[in-house]
Parts: C-alpha cells; structure tokens; sequence
C-alpha cells in the first residue's frame, strides 16, 4: 500500500467583503469594500455618495440666510458649529461688528455642542467595542444638553440658532440655571464613564496600540480635530485662529503623542473637561445686549473669496465662499473634518483584525453626511 | 417522602398498573420528553425576559412592561411573532444543511438538561457518566452554528461560524479541565453520586482555593462557550451584523436564539451541580422538605445566571487573537496546575469537610 501524501501546499486567498452600506458599526450608509485574509485586513476602501445631496451646489442657488439650514444636515451633531461657521464667514465679509453678548452665547452653545457631540460618540464608541451599556449612559447625559437647545431655540439637533448678524432668538431665561445644573451634574460624570470604560483591562486591550496613525502621516491626510491632535499634531482652530469669544477664555489644547485609538478616545475624554471649563468661564458673565444686529434683508457679499474655519468637534470646517456681488455665492466650498478623516482609514487598519478596524473607525467618529455632503 | 413528590410516584405505578410494562415505560419516557419540553420551552422565553429586565436595569431604562402583568408576556407574544413570519433565506444556501443547523443547536442544548438533578427524585437520566456526558452533548451545539454558516452562503456568517469553531474548541479545553479538577474529589462522573459527595459540604467549600480556581476558570469558559459577551465574536454585532445567523429568520432563528439562553442555562446548571451542591440546602436548612431542592437549583443557578448578564452588559468583546491568548496562554497552564494542587490536596487528604 502506498503511503498517501497529505496535500501541505495549501494557499489562502484574500477575499472582498462589502462592510456596508447597511452595517452597525459604520454609523451610517458608508460602504467599505474590505479585503480581507481570513481576519487580517489588506485593503480599505471607501464607497461614498449614498447619501450625496449636492448641498454645495444648492448653495449656489439660496441666499445666505438660506446657506446655513443646509449646513445643519451635514455633520448634524455640531450643527451649531457648522451654523456659526457660515455666519461667521458672511459677517467677516461684510464686516459687521457683532454684539459681545452674541460672541459669548455662540461660544457656550458651540462648546455644549462639542460636549453633546462627544457624549453620543462615547455611547457609540463603547458600543462599537462590545460594551452596549455605555451607549445609554451617553444619551442620559445627551438629553439634558437637547433639552436646553430645545428650550433655546425650539430644536433639539438640527438647531439653525445662528443668523449672518447674530441669533436667531435670545436666550431663554432659564438658560442660565439650566447650563450650570448640566455643568455640575456633568462633572459628576465624566469620572463614571472613565469607572465604566476607560479603565476596563478589555477596553484597554482593544484600543491601545491599534490603528496607529503617526504626526507625519496625520498631517499629510490632512487630519485634524481630535483624530489629529491624538497623534500630536497641534491643530486646534480655536487655539490657532479664536473666533466669537473664544479669545477671551483660557483653554488648553489636548494633544497626544500616542496616535492609537486610546490616543483619540482620551482626548476626546479630555476635550469633555475643556469644554466644560470654557462652559464654566463664560456662563456667569454674559454681557447684556442686543441678540442680533440689522443686516439687509437681501445679503449681498462684495465681490471677492472670503474662507472661515472653526473647530467642529470631528475638526476643522472650512467654509470658502467665492462672491461676484449678487446674493448668491458664486461657489461655496465646505471644507468637512470627516472626509479628510476618513481619507486615513485605510493607512490606519492595513494589517489589522475585523475588531480592530472598527475600534479605528468609532474613534475616527465618522458622521456620513459630513463626508457626503 | 413528600406528598408532591409522591405523585410522581403514584403517576408511574399508576402507569404501570393499567397497561403492559413495555408499553408503560414508552409511554412514561414520552411524557418525561413532554415535561422536559414544556420545561425547556418556559426556561427560555422566562431568560430571555430575564436578559432583557436586567439589561434594562443596567441601562437605565425600564424594559418591556406593557404585554401582561408587568410585561410578564412580552416574550411570549414575541415568540407568537416569531413563528407567524415568513422564513426567508438566500437562493444559493446549501438547502438541506441550511435547515438542519438549527436542529443540531436545539437538540444538543435539550439533551444536555437531561442529566441535571433538580432534586433527588427529579432526574430523567441518572447515568453513570453524567460529566462526560454534559461535555460531549454540549460541543455538538457548535457543529449546528458551523453548518448555519457555512450553509447560509454568506461571508459575514461564514466569518462567525469560524469563529465559533475557534472559540468553541479552544474552550472546551477549560471547561473539561476545571470540572475534572472537581471530579478528583468526588472519584465519580455520575451526578447523583456528585450531590451525594457533596452532602459533607459543597465541592467549592471541601476543595477550597484551587475549587475557587476551578470555578472561576470555568465560568469565564463557560461563558465563552456560550458565545455571550465578552466573547462574543460569534456574533459580533458591530463587525459582523448578527454573525453566524445573519440569513436565518422565524422559527429558526428562534431556535439559536432559544438555544443561546437555555445553553447558559445549562452552564450555570452544571456550575451548580459540581460546585454549589445541586438541590442541597446551605447547611442543610431545609433537608426535611425534599421537594424545595428545585427551588434551591433554581435559585443557584438563576444566581449564576445573573453573573453572566452582568459580565454581558459591562464588558467590551475581545478581539479574536485576544481570545485565543486567554485561553491558551493563561487559563489553560493555570487550569493544569490546578489539577496538580487538586491532586495534591485530594492525596494528602486536606479538603475540608464538615
């Protein structure tokens, strides 16, 4: 009888999986294309447009008031920020002198946006390891900042509060009383997610060392936001180039040599206790005023190209609006953090397991329609 | 002997009094399948409620309290749902295996409840082999998840199934190992003769610290042998979708739903019977009304029980690697030189008993 030879010459074979555009873990309808060898990752690639709605071209077509309800629909969980940052490009244009009671309110609505933006990604990020319980610790926490956006301004997301000359309505006089509440409560908070999350021996193992992405390698995707400043790329707009009343705060930049995922959930945990100071700073002293100054009823931006950033809390929105003087722009170019994010991805999760990418991709807190636009 | 339990024994000679003895013992062993049924069936939609009201309660939120007196029926009127929808599946599955996977998974979990003493008369099955058995009935569970996704022609499934085979395997080791450690002190796999050990004090208490080890290697193993979080890589729902069930639907994914909680059922049960004594009282409180051992299994188990929602509803999930590395590197050496320090204990007669 022959000795019957095992067959060793065994070869695997990378195959393609669609992550997407219906998937828990990509928040959204992104479609990645993965290649994949058994768990280990080869290639990323992203699929965009499934929800494209050419809102830079519809730009095009509205008057600047109109402008900032679409800015609402694209990263909507800083839709204030996103707000602020049109106003702010039009009111430079025209060189408006806002109110200083207007700055302020701006800051402190932005920066609870940050923190109610950062509550949701928590939840989600939790989620994303495993951990489903955090996700409703978030939203505990989200309700109460959507209740005072609520009782400011009718909207609890999607909350167009910012008109090229101020604010759409003044505050509610409440408001006061409701963010300090928040404020303490909130602080009482923050060390229960790090009791719940961080300091889990599990989540640590998950995160550290996963998904590098090095300063070089950041600033050349063009990253920024938390993403960036985890790998040590200083690049906060509100440091580098203040708007509204961030000048008058003291505030410090969170950075991060690391670059894993750790790296960007603790900045991210860190960023939380910045914004609750810069709450802190100003809500005691908001100066009296007008909420809004007189623009015409029909904005006309002299001819010429006028660029607006502010820090979002994904990072960097640009707004460049090219003006030839009628009440349209001529072209209107939204500069989104997610899209340059996300650019990063694949560099990041090349080599690692299924698990791995996506604890890269909750910390990348990806908002769809930011990217899509 | 108790009026209860004395029914039973009043059912069986009434049994056997009125037809020939052949068909009697069919006749009783279909009505003990029709118990055990009815019994499993009850378990079930009973810890799935349970899941849901304890993660509602770890999550803030109330859970489900509309369906019945406190939500009471919620899980039944799922279930309803659950066998009134249309069974869907993907064209090109392999068809025959497809439908066979979640047979495999309810079965073997079904079988497995056989065995358990809930109290000294209630137990179908007293084999000599009892352990052996629990282990063996318990690592088909796994054959029916590869088939599901292996049949369902989906690589989301495809990836889970193989997960599981990995994690399942690797697990078993553990599982195996620490409940032999207990066995060196009872010197038998049958379980009544366990209990009957264990009369002189629980085998957690008689074996004390490596029982301790024993015990809590074989409950993080158990829990990944139940494919529940932290080790849930089966099914992953932020990385797979729903894993190896992806493509079932109905009935059917009713089944490996049903099966996911009877399974840690089963875990906390032989937990329960190794290490906590099965339907002895503590101290023997209550030793002169025999029928209360149900309650007493019940109760540690459903204890048990509650441990590994807890573990589910705290803990992130593991990375794939992660998992094998606890396994292999960590519980398994620990697990064998705990069988040494057992034997060692065992040999030089150092268990405490009472």
């Amino acid at each position: 009888m022959q000795p019957t030879i095992a067959n060793t010459n065994f070869k695997t074979e990378p195959y393609q999986i669609n992550m997407g555009p219906q998937h828990p873990a990509t928040h959204g309808v992104l479609n990645l294309l993965l290649t994949i060898d058994g768990e280990i990752i080869k290639k990323v690639e992203p699929d965009l447009g499934y929800i494209h709605r050419s809102i830079e071209k519809m730009c095009e077509r509205d008057s600047y008031q109109q402008i900032v309800h679409l800015t609402d629909r694209m990263d909507y969980l800083s839709s204030n920020i996103n707000n602020e940052a049109v106003c702010l490009a039009v009111e430079n244009a025209l060189q408006l002198e806002i109110p200083e009671r207007v700055k302020v309110i701006r800051t402190i609505i932005g920066e609870l946006t940050r923190i109610s933006s950062h509550c949701l990604w928590w939840g989600v990020m939790g989620m994303d390891v495993g951990a489903l319980t955090t996700y409703f610790y978030g939203f505990r926490d989200r309700e109460m900042l959507n209740d005072i956006f609520e009782e400011t301004c009718g909207a609890r997301l999607t909350m167009n509060y910012n008109v090229p000359g101020g604010l759409m309505l003044d505050i509610h006089p409440n408001f006061v009383k409701r963010v300090k509440k928040f404020v303490a409560h909130f602080k009482t908070k923050i060390p229960e997610y790090d009791r719940l999350l961080t300091d889990n021996v599990i989540f640590q193992k998950r995160t550290k060392g996963v998904g590098i992405l090095s300063k070089e390698d950041a600033i050349s995707f063009g990253v920024t936001g938390p993403v960036g400043r985890a790998s040590g790329y200083s690049c906060d707009v509100r440091k580098y180039h203040p708007y509204s009343a961030l000048d008058k705060v003291t505030f410090k930049e969170c950075l991060k040599t690391e670059g894993d995922t750790f790296a960007r959930y603790q900045v991210r945990i860190m960023e939380l206790w910045e914004s609750l100071s810069i709450v802190e700073q100003l809500i005691d002293n908001i100066p009296e005023g007008e909420h809004r100054v007189a623009t015409n009823a029909v904005i006309k931006l002299p001819k010429g190209e006028y660029y607006q950033k502010v820090e979002t809390a994904r990072g960097e929105l640009g707004v460049y609006i090219i003006s030839t003087g009628t009440k349209n722009p001529y072209r209107l170019k939204f500069r989104s953090p997610g899209f340059s994010n996300l650019s990063a991805l694949n560099h990041m999760a090349v080599g690692g397991k299924i698990g791995d990418l996506v604890a890269t991709m909750a910390t990348l807190d990806l908002v769809i329609p930011d990217i899509d636009r | 002997m108790n009026k209860s339990l004395s029914i039973l024994t009043n059912i069986h000679d009434w049994l056997f009094s009125i037809m020939p003895e052949g068909v009697a013992s069919i006749v009783e062993m279909v009505l003990i399948g029709v118990a055990y049924l009815g019994f499993f069936a009850i378990a079930g939609l009973f810890l799935v409620l349970l899941e849901r009201r304890v993660a509602a309660w770890f999550q803030l939120r109330i859970g489900p309290n509309r369906v019945g007196y406190l939500g009471l029926l919620q899980t039944m009127a799922d279930a309803l749902k659950l066998v009134s929808k249309e069974l869907t599946g993907t064209i090109k599955a392999d068809k025959f295996l497809y439908n066979l996977a979640p047979y495999f998974v309810i079965v073997s979990s079904l079988m497995a409840l056989a065995v358990f003493p809930f109290t000294k008369e209630i137990q179908a099955f007293d084999i000599n082999i009892g352990v052996f058995f629990l282990i063996a009935i318990s690592s088909i569970g796994v054959i029916g998840i590869l088939i599901g996704g292996w049949a369902s022609n989906n690589k989301f499934a495809l990836i889970g199934a193989m997960r599981s085979g990995v994690q399942t395997i690797s697990y078993e080791l553990s599982i195996g190992l620490s409940l032999l450690t207990m066995i060196l002190i009872t010197g038998s796999l049958q379980l009544s003769e366990i209990v009957e050990v264990q009369k002189s004090g629980w085998l957690i208490v008689q074996g004390h610290v490596p029982a301790i080890i024993a015990f809590m290697i074989y409950m993080i193993a158990g829990t990944a042998e139940t494919n529940r979080a932290p080790f849930d890589m089966v099914e992953a729902e932020s990385e797979l979708g729903a894993g190896f069930h992806t493509e079932y639907s109905g009935m059917k994914f009713a089944y490996f739903f049903l099966a996911e909680f009877i399974n840690m059922f089963i875990i906390a049960a032989i937990a329960t019977t190794i290490f906590f004594g099965a339907w002895l009282s503590p101290f023997g409180i209550t030793e002169s009304i025999p029928w209360l051992g149900v309650f007493w299994f019940m109760g540690k188990a459903l204890i048990l029980v509650f441990l590994m929602m807890w573990f589910r509803w705290t803990f992130p999930r593991l990375r794939v690697d992660q998992l094998l590395t606890l396994e292999w590197k960590y519980l398994l050496p620990i697990n064998l030189v705990n069988i040494l320090i057992m034997a060692l204990i065992v040999w030089l007669n150092l268990t405490i008993k009472f």
